[in-house]
């Protein structure tokens, strides 16, 4: 089975003056569509900066990246907007809404730069609302949300095109048990009845277990990485 | 595309209102310059259509023949020399020139004239009958007096409206009635429509024509008989004029036997030339304006530049996450160039109206006419949405070239 993201040898080098600091040091990765994968490790292993990469906002230094066996290093910054809009749905930490923007207008987004009708990005934002539970706050402010209903508007926009890969870096860092078990529920549905293919990036392990896969990372590499259930088992990323 | 620029528009809108003391001093530059452009262009308009009815009110295609040089400077000099310009170099020009419709003549002074108990001091013009053809008088009430009338030095007078004004009482009728100028008796046979201004400013109504036989012999007491203070010509069409004029000159000098290395001893003025000399004094205006303008829709332009980077910069997070979502850089430079543009033309609008304004406020006050086009406003609504994409364009790009991880970590 051909994998959906496949990494190379992946270096990712920031340089601040004369200070070199190596996020990602050759590291190699392979996941299959419809997997279910949690990202672990110790505060600066470089989880964000590879999810970043994963998620066509970040290039690597060096090494080789393909997305449904599409090299991104190739592309230009518009098809990598593009592979974003499309493909990927990203859900952050700190949700990431547009202030004073309403649930619904933030959930149409994607589609608005995908240029579907305004009809059609009313329909779906709403229907994608509803589908993490957020049916009558469309017109809520990001202000009148908690934060628990604030990453669901996310995961909204996250979702509303329909997206093959959704990466989401610590989405409920900034979440209590309760709303984390939520988001948590809602990413684990997603998953399940639609096979979209989740990476999830947390540091909490009753968070990860959710996940069928857990790859923890140190110092730029991949350390672990074990499936976690044997629900399905696909053939091993470094097989 | 067009639910994504409806959409940019109504983003803009509300962004824009979210700060509107800030929305509204970033515009006033633009309010002030348009304003300011609108006002000026509408004076400047009125001011050139009142120019242009004056000169049309010399006449149709008009020669104007006046005795004495002209200096450098544009002055006539004095009418000293003892060549005078005469009735029959109007009448060798007549005869020589075919290209001239009309050739008269007139000689003015400024005489007592009284009638009744009322008495006033205007100008009285003795000239040919043809000098009405010429300077297209028509009359208000009686009629021309007749070649007839010049041959017999008839005491006959057409007066001007200013001159009815301060001769006559209010519903008196001047026709028939007897005004004496100098203390000699005159009828009055007609009465003159009104012209207004002249292109010099003088009140061309202040007048009193008489046949030029019976100025020179009964009132003006001239020493030299035929003397004229101006000859007068008209040409059927407008390009006869430049030629005819020409020709005036060779005529006149030859009558006058000038060495080809004298200079003229007179001077010979079309409506062509006066027209010009008008024109380019409103146009010294014109540019007087442009500068300004230019100078406020910079001011008002860099005013929309500099809010739009401060808004990048407030605004890199959201940039980013508009990245992240699939925003393209032609998204991100729309979103700010409409933006500016908004603003600008909210600004340009809101400066429409105040110069539409500054203008009525100057009519009403100075008594200035003002004239506002069409084309001045549109010129002025164009004008500002350049002005919004010109100096949009810097931070709109600024902002699409942002990285998208950049932005979105941005703090
Ligand atoms: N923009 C940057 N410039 C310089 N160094 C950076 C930058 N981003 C990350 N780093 C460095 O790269 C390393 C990996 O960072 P990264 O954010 O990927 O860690 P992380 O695993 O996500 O940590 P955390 O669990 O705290 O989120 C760190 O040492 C960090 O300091
Ligand atoms: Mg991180």
């Amino acid at each position: 089975m051909a994998a959906l993201i496949r990494c190379e040898d992946l270096w990712k080098i920031y340089r601040l003056g004369d200070v070199e600091v190596q996020a990602l040091r050759g590291l190699n990765l392979s996941i299959a569509s419809g997997e279910f994968v949690a990202i672990m490790g110790s505060s600066g292993s470089g989880k964000s900066t590879l999810m970043n990469i994963l998620g066509c906002l970040d290039q690597p230094t060096r090494g080789r990246y393909w997305l449904n066996d599409v090299d991104a290093a190739g592309l230009r910054a518009d098809q990598l907007a593009d592979i974003r809009n499309r493909q990927i749905g990203f859900v952050f930490q700190n949700f990431n809404l547009i202030p004073r923007t309403s649930a619904l207008e933030n959930a149409q987004l994607p589609l608005f730069y995908r240029g579907v009708s305004l009809r059609e990005q009313r329909v779906l934002a709403t229907e994608a609302l509803c589908r993490v539970g957020l049916q009558g706050r469309e017109g809520h402010y990001p202000t009148q949300l908690s934060g628990g209903q604030q990453q669901r508007v996310a995961i909204a926009r996250a979702l509303v095109t329909a997206p093959s890969l959704l990466l989401a870096d610590e989405p409920t860092g900034n979440l209590d048990t309760e709303s984390s078990r939520e988001i948590m529920a809602i990413l684990d549905q997603l998953n399940k009845e639609q096979g979209i293919t989740i990476i999830l990036v947390t540091h909490e392990t009753d968070i990860a277990a959710y996940a069928e896969r857990e790859i923890v990372m140190k110092d730029g590499r991949i350390l672990t990485d074990r499936h976690t259930k044997s629900t399905v088992s696909l053939s091993g990323p470094e097989a | 595309m067009p639910a994504f620029v409806l959409l940019t528009v109504l983003t803009a809108i509300r962004i824009l209102s979210r700060n509107r003391l800030r929305a509204g001093l970033t515009m006033l530059g633009i309010v002030i310059g348009v304003g300011a452009v609108i006002a000026m262009v509408s004076i400047g308009e009125g001011a050139k259509a009142a120019v242009a009815k004056r000169v049309a009110s010399m006449g149709t295609n008009v020669i104007m023949v006046l005795p004495g040089s002209m200096t450098t400077s544009g002055v006539r000099g004095g009418q000293g020399g003892a060549v005078t310009l005469t009735i029959s170099d109007g009448m060798e020009l007549k005869k020589r020139i075919p290209m001239l419709s009309e050739v008269g003549w007139g000689k003015r002074d400024t005489m007592q004239i009284i009638n009744g108990n009322k008495n006033w001091s205007g100008l009285v013009n003795g000239i040919s009958p043809s000098y009405l053809t010429i300077r297209d008088w028509s009359f208000s009430s009686g009629g021309a007096f007749t070649q007839q009338d010049v041959d017999t030095a008839d005491r006959v007078a057409l007066v001007g409206q200013t001159v009815v004004e301060n001769l006559f009482d209010v519903g008196e009728e001047p026709v028939g009635a007897i005004i004496r100028i100098k203390n000699v008796p005159f009828r009055v046979i007609g009465v003159l429509s009104p012209k207004g201004q002249s292109s010099q400013g003088s009140d061309q109504d202040d007048i009193i024509f008489i046949p030029f036989s019976t100025a020179e012999r009964k009132v003006f007491g001239t020493q030299f008989l035929g003397s004229v203070g101006a000859l007068f010509a008209s040409t059927e069409r407008l390009e006869d004029l430049t030629p005819a004029a020409a020709q005036i000159r060779d005529v006149i000098r030859a009558r006058h036997r000038l060495q080809p290395d004298q200079e003229d001893d007179f001077t010979i003025r079309t409506q062509v030339d006066i027209g010009k000399v008008q024109e380019s004094t409103s146009e010294t205006l014109t540019v007087m304006l442009f500068a300004i303008a230019s100078v406020s829709l910079l001011v008002g332009g860099i005013g929309i530049m500099n809010i739009l980077l401060v808004s990048v910069t407030e605004r890199t997070r959201e940039i980013g996450v508009r990245m992240a979502v699939g925003a393209k850089r032609r998204h991100i430079v729309m979103q700010f160039l409409i933006e500016a543009v908004t603003l600008s033309v909210v600004g340009g609008c809101l400066g429409i109206l105040v110069g539409i304004l500054g203008a009525r406020v100057t009519t009403a006050i100075a008594g200035w006419p003002t004239i506002i086009s069409a084309e001045t406003v549109m010129a002025a609504f164009v004008f500002s949405i350049a002005v919004g994409l010109f100096f949009g364009l810097y931070p709109a790009n600024k902002a699409s070239r942002l990285n998208p991880i950049d932005a979105l970590r941005y703090e």
